[in-house]
């Protein structure tokens, strides 16, 4: 078997298992949901996931070890990530073959040449993954006050690592070198020096944006399984609602399209993963290379190249894709291999990062966390409207975490989990939030799936003991994610003398966070004057009476002066009759006035109880802006959030 | 920039002997999985998700008081605050009794709001830089001024004119930062717990003098002595309205000040805490210090025409054994200027 053959095989059954674990994250017990698939494994598999979330959260996640797999893999023996495993980069491929197939040489040839933007994809990365560092530089810095002499030498190793493993193409000479080093230490030293210890935070998490991983996943889970499922939806769970996922799909279109300007587009030009995998694989082990033996030159091998590493000329070791075409494409196949040595052919190691443009992706990378912060969004100015998933971790946190890959909107079986959109700044764009409006019934009480959807802890896998508050968290209460509210002026028992609770039925807590406050009220128009009495019936004087309006059981009426009132059974238009149990022992005189009441139960929120899930939200009978709404009010995940006294402990 | 390794000579020619040269490739490679493999081992969960209390609970404030069975009170009336005041610490057997050479005393004022000191809803700056002067001429290292306002800070300090006093009696005046806030629970508190306390102005602080205005306040009663301290909490403290005199009593428990300094020369008997006119204020003409802030809080109660009674804090703080409420036990000594 040609190893191109192999290779896209292996492509196909990735991409394969891929979209099998995006179908299967649906919450369920058939064979085709999620019954213990690993549905997270491609994000976990993803370095620049392990590389951004251990820049913004000083730790790896537990999951995350594949990308240190992956890394490992990329050392030894080049990107077979991108060549063999990335499903986007399968689809990317597949897509420019299409639009080439059977076309002239020349014109193949000219599309897989070099290009110099193919540096564009390693300042994003720069620019990503320096936006995710701020926390990391100002930790260290503040650690190097409090521990100076450990400090300054860690921080020593730490800006000659750096150095050599990112500037060595950049910064060069000794001179060079080591003006640099010292205007870093210097900076450092003036850092840890100045630094307030108040808890800034300067780091913000948005590789999810153009990561290819978490990018295929949510424009599949929000966007392009949604619309597939659209005429299927006896087999399939279609009929969701995605907030905003148009741009999720139109972005991964616009992605794919750009393939028939030039193949591999996005890996070329914008993929930071891979960018980050050709600087943690330029110095691999094995490469595509010369072996030495006689070459005709014929370039066959420049052809199908889906880098554009040029492997007939110096191969470029960083952009190439290990897609293996050149192999194939060698009419003799014995100057081309795959060797544990250098091309003979000649290499170029660098990626065409320069100096100046390092620093300025680097300082606009840094710059642009401080600036999204600059709104409040994660301190004063919170949305009380993002009223995120349970088992979330506090905002800042959960910003430093979250890699907008929508494994949890998708697993959500009500539908109420949503992408944000750009309301609640643009760091929180794609990520998770309820939407009680949208979906079958809020956030289900016995649901956790979330939590186990997320390869990151953004969302922590709670136990529904843990979510409820019960076995051995009790002392700890349940986790709330908000607070309802009733809305006096809408709700119909309270603004409009109408008989309603849903909200109180539905509350799904114990005792319920939803009571009643009992009220009876006379209605408008309901002061009837007494034309003659018969027991439990009344003939009234007028006005008429709409036949039936008041035998609803939940009317009363009550005769002017006194106590009690009796339930009314049965009205016509001129006659009122009360329950003959309640019938009055000395009927009412002509003349005499009987006030209709009404009994209302108007619904009262225990704050104590509220989990804020929002079944109230979504029930409420009042469609558009519902009479009762949740807010993130009194999180659990937030203390500076709570409303109540005595919950923060 | 972008170093290019030349191609080998001869392309024909055989593969040079490339054992060094894969050596030197291993070696790398190992290198870089070593340190990939160290870094993720030493990271691995570090810091798991969910891990919101990070920050262990700091210890709260220590005890100031002075417990040398001197004098507990002493009631002073007249209508000049400076004078009233050393007369007052005179009857209590003079300010070198409680501060001596080489302390750091901190002055815990009402800075609470906006506004002119004229409208006595702030401690009255006259008074305070009096203290300070006082503090330092009895030999205090420094003597600093703070307060944790509702108002926005250095507008409160600056209206109400305690920062250009207390600078001119050299003290040094700290506005509350973020940083000075550090979270605490009070041993046997239900409410201040894990909560965040202005505790960074105490740094090498060794005594603590409370100085407060008489007020009336329609959710606590009233504001004198021992509600002035809610201006050490800082987070959303205003959700502790929800039990205020729990809250106070607390306060009490949390705050042991050397001690207190009530200013009821005029008193707030409206529109309080915040006031706004003079219509407002009552001429009561009495100053009070005193060791037990819950005795002088009691006699504020009578400046605002109230019993302790009336002010549940006072008798729950009494219960809890944090002063009296029968601030006549305490002997006052009454002088006039």
């Amino acid at each position: 078997m040609k190893i191109t053959t192999a290779r896209r095989l292996v492509q196909g059954c990735f991409f394969a298992l891929f979209v099998w674990l995006c179908l299967v994250a649906t919450v369920g017990t058939s064979w085709g949901q999620w019954r213990g698939w690993p549905v997270a494994w491609f994000l976990q598999l993803d370095p620049l996931v392990a590389v951004g979330t251990v820049l913004t959260t000083h730790s790896l996640h537990p999951g995350l070890v594949w990308g240190l797999v992956i890394i490992a893999v990329t050392i030894l023996l080049g990107r077979v990530f991108c060549g063999f495993v990335c499903p986007f980069g399968a689809l990317h491929q597949f897509v420019g073959w299409l639009a080439r197939r059977g076309g002239l040489l020349k014109a193949r040839m000219e599309n897989n040449a070099y290009r110099p933007a193919q540096v564009v994809k390693y300042y994003v990365l720069i620019v990503l993954l320096a936006a995710a560092a701020g926390n990391l530089i100002l930790n260290l810095a503040r650690a190097s006050r409090e521990a100076p002499a450990i400090a300054l030498a860690a921080a020593a190793v730490a800006v000659l690592a750096l150095l050599w493993l990112t500037l060595r193409k950049v910064v060069t000479g000794f001179r060079h070198r080591l003006l640099a080093s010292i205007a870093l230490l210097a900076v450092w030293a003036g850092m840890a020096a100045t630094l307030s210890p108040e808890t800034t935070t300067l780091a913000s998490l948005q590789t999810g944006l153009l990561d290819p991983i978490p990018l295929i996943y949510r424009s599949f889970n929000l966007a392009m399984l949604p619309v597939a499922f659209q005429g299927f939806e006896r087999w399939l769970p279609a009929g969701r609602l995605y907030a905003g996922a148009g741009l999720v799909g139109v972005v991964f279109i616009a992605f794919l399209l750009l393939n028939l300007a030039i193949p591999r587009f996005f890996c070329r030009f914008v993929c930071p993963t891979g960018a980050l995998l050709g600087v943690l694989g330029r110095g691999t082990l094995w490469s595509i290379g010369k072996t030495g033996a006689k070459c005709n030159e014929c370039s066959l091998c420049d052809v199908d190249c889906e880098g554009a590493c040029t492997p007939m000329g110096p191969i470029r070791i960083s952009e190439c894709l290990m897609c293996m075409n050149c192999l194939d494409n060698c009419p003799t196949a014995k100057p081309l291999s795959y060797l544990p040595r250098p091309s003979a052919g000649g290499e170029v190691t660098g990626h065409g990062v320069t100096r100046r443009g390092f620093v300025a992706a680097a300082a606009a990378g840094l710059a642009a966390a401080p600036l999204a912060h600059l709104g409040g969004a994660t301190g004063s100015n919170w949305s009380a409207d993002l009223i995120r998933p349970p088992g979330s971790a506090a905002e800042e946190e959960f910003l430093a975490r979250c890699l907008k890959c929508d494994a949890c909107i998708r697993v959500c079986p009500t539908n109420v989990l949503q992408p944000a959109g750009l309301e609640h700044g643009w760091e929180a764009l794609w990520t998770p939030v309820l939407n009680d409006r949208i979906g079958t019934s809020g956030c289900q009480l016995n649901c956790i799936a979330c939590g186990h959807a997320c390869p990151t802890g953004a969302i922590r896998p709670l136990s529904l003991d843990e979510k409820h508050g019960a076995g051995d968290f009790e002392d700890k209460g349940p986790v709330r994610i908000g607070l309802a509210f009733v809305d006096r002026g809408r709700c119909l028992p309270w603004a409009m003398q109408r008989p309603c609770i849903v909200c109180e039925e539905n509350c799904p807590v114990t005792p319920k966070a939803i009571f009643v406050s009992e009220v009876y009220e006379t209605v408008r128009d309901g002061a009837l004057k007494v034309a003659a009495a018969d027991g439990a019936t009344l003939r009234l004087a007028g006005p008429a009476l709409t036949p039936g309006r008041f035998a609803t059981g939940d009317y009363l009426c009550r005769l002017a002066g006194e106590e009690r009132s009796r339930p009314i059974v049965a009205n016509t238009v001129d006659h009122l009759t009360v329950d003959a149990r309640s019938a009055w022992e000395e009927p009412p005189v002509e003349g005499a006035v009987v006030e209709v009441q009404v009994r209302l139960q108007r619904p009262v929120v225990d704050p104590a109880r509220c989990i804020g899930c929002g079944v109230c939200e979504h029930e409420c009978p009042v469609n558009g802006r519902r009479a009762i709404r949740i807010t993130a009010d009194n999180e659990t995940r937030s203390a500076s959030h709570s409303v109540l006294l005595k919950t923060n402990s | 920039m972008t170093p290019v390794h030349p191609p080998s000579p001869s392309p024909s020619a055989a593969p040079p002997p490339s054992r060094r040269e894969f050596l030197r490739r291993g070696l790398q490679a190992s290198a870089a999985l070593a340190a990939t493999g160290g870094l993720g081992a030493w990271l691995w969960n570090r810091h798991p998700p969910g891990d919101f209390n990070r920050s262990a609970s700091a210890a709260l404030l220590p005890d100031f008081s002075a417990r040398d069975g001197g004098r507990g009170m002493s009631i002073v009336t007249g209508q000049d605050r400076p004078a009233m005041l050393r007369r007052g610490l005179e009857a209590m057997g003079g300010l070198g009794r409680f501060i001596r050479r080489g302390d750091g005393v901190l002055l815990k004022v009402n800075a609470a709001f906006a506004t002119p000191a004229i409208l006595g809803a702030t401690s009255n700056p006259e008074l305070v830089a009096e203290l300070a002067r006082l503090c330092l001429a009895a030999g205090a290292a420094f003597v600093v001024v703070t307060d944790n306002p509702i108002n926005d800070p250095e507008s409160c300090f600056n209206l109400c004119g305690l920062a250009p006093a207390v600078r001119a009696a050299g003290a040094k005046l700290t506005v509350p930062h973020a940083a000075d806030f550090v979270p605490g629970t009070l041993p046997g508190g239900q409410l201040i717990r894990n909560w965040p306390v202005l505790s960074g102005p105490f740094h090498g602080v060794t005594k603590l003098v409370g100085i407060a205005p008489v007020k009336s306040h329609n959710r606590a009663g009233a504001s004198m002595t021992m509600k002035n301290w809610y201006g050490l909490l800082g987070g959303r403290r205003n959700q502790f309205h929800q039990d205020i005199n729990g809250i106070v009593v607390e306060l009490a428990m949390m705050v042991k000040p050397t001690f207190v300094v009530l200013d009821g020369t005029t008193s707030m008997m409206t529109n309080g805490p915040t006031g706004g006119s003079l219509a407002d204020l009552k001429a009561t003409n009495t100053l009070v210090v005193s060791t037990d802030p819950v005795a002088a809080d009691a006699l504020g109660a009578t400046l605002l025409d109230r019993t302790w009674r009336d002010l549940p804090y006072i008798g729950r703080a009494a219960e809890r054994g944090l002063g009296t409420a029968d601030f006549e036990s305490l002997h006052p000594e009454r002088v006039a200027v």
